[in-house]
């Protein structure tokens, strides 16, 4: 198998599971806080603006490490320096 | 597929180059600063007043009250700031609604420049609030040995605020023209209503994190938030 060949299999395969991966931990820490906020706004309904703001800010801090995986795998799909190296190199033979 | 506005080129000199999310970027500040020009040029004090201005005041109402509930002190020294940091990142994504736009906080560039932007004015306003010592002297709060953490966590902070925003801009765009491809019209359409609810959350997210870092830098790492008024009774 030519190095070509192995820099496709690892990007595609590294690109899949990262994403796939990645987001396992996100999601189940949302729907903790999501969880969490919800029985809170239950037995609070007066505090309802701070607990919506607080529950907001933290779920995108936590939604931020779904997007560093995504921001991962696009590069492997879309702009793989690897690949272009070895494109480069294909091309100019 | 393009992965950000800057691979669409418009004109090119040398290398200088004009690219989608200069255009953009421009198109947006050009609507921001003509609209509010135009809409503040006759201001009422009277019960009688236009209803672009009303919509201004709205806005900058609802601002400055957000952020006073987020702890920051002071309002009318930080509103410059982070009112156009809400009020550009919400309009970039907003205009999503135009055919043949692309937001530019979907390119890197503009996200790290919005970023770089918050990580000199966070040090500023601290030294401006409590004096270079008093804030240099907070990065040594709670002990020494963090000194080196509070240092990373500067830095990763920036780095997450841009990563984040690009993330979920282009990550909007994205989907979307990979559904037009496969799918009836109906879908990407409902795909592109999530992209603006997102990119109006990103849009608040940020300034609302920005906020909280200046608050931070401000009152000292080790100060205890202020009770909010509303849980009192």
């Amino acid at each position: 198998m030519d190095s070509m060949t192995l820099i496709a299999i690892a990007s595609i395969v590294t690109a899949g599971l990262t994403i796939a991966l990645g987001s396992i931990g996100p999601a189940l820490g949302e729907g903790r806080a999501v969880a969490t906020a919800l029985s809170s706004l239950a037995q609070q309904p007066d505090a309802a603006s701070t607990i919506t703001r607080t529950l907001f800010v933290g779920l995108a801090m936590i939604e931020s490490v779904a997007i560093y995986c995504f921001v991962i795998s696009m590069i492997l799909i879309f702009a793989n320096p690897f690949w272009n190296h070895v494109i480069a190199l294909a091309a100019g033979k | 597929m393009r992965l950000s506005p800057d691979d669409l080129i418009f004109w090119q000199y040398g290398f200088l180059k004009l690219n989608g999310t200069i255009v953009s970027t421009w198109g947006l500040m050009f609507v921001l600063a003509i609209g509010s020009k135009l809409i503040t040029r006759k201001l009422s004090n009277g019960p009688h007043r236009s209803r672009w201005q009303n919509l201004l005041e709205i806005i900058v109402t609802s601002i400055e009250k957000q952020i006073e509930d987020v702890g920051l002190r002071h309002p009318q020294k930080y509103i410059g700031f982070l009112g156009t940091l809400f009020l550009f990142v919400a309009l970039a994504s907003l205009f999503t609604i135009l055919p043949g736009y692309e937001p530019p906080t979907g390119s890197l560039s503009t996200t790290a420049a919005l970023a770089l932007c918050v990580l000199v004015v966070v040090p500023f306003s601290g030294i401006k609030e409590q004096g270079l010592g008093g804030y240099l002297k907070s990065y040594l709060e709670p002990t020494v040995i963090m000194l080196p953490f509070n240092i990373i966590s500067e830095l990763s902070r920036t780095l997450a605020l841009a990563v984040r925003l690009f993330g979920n801009m282009m990550s909007g765009t994205m989907i979307l023209a990979i559904l037009l491809t496969v799918t009836p019209f109906i879908f990407p359409i409902v795909m592109s209503a999530l992209g603006l609810l997102t990119g109006m959350v990103q849009a608040y997210i940020f300034s609302i994190l920005a906020t909280v870092y200046i608050a931070a830098a401000t009152r000292g790492r080790t100060a205890t938030p202020e009770p909010t008024d509303e849980l009192s009774v």
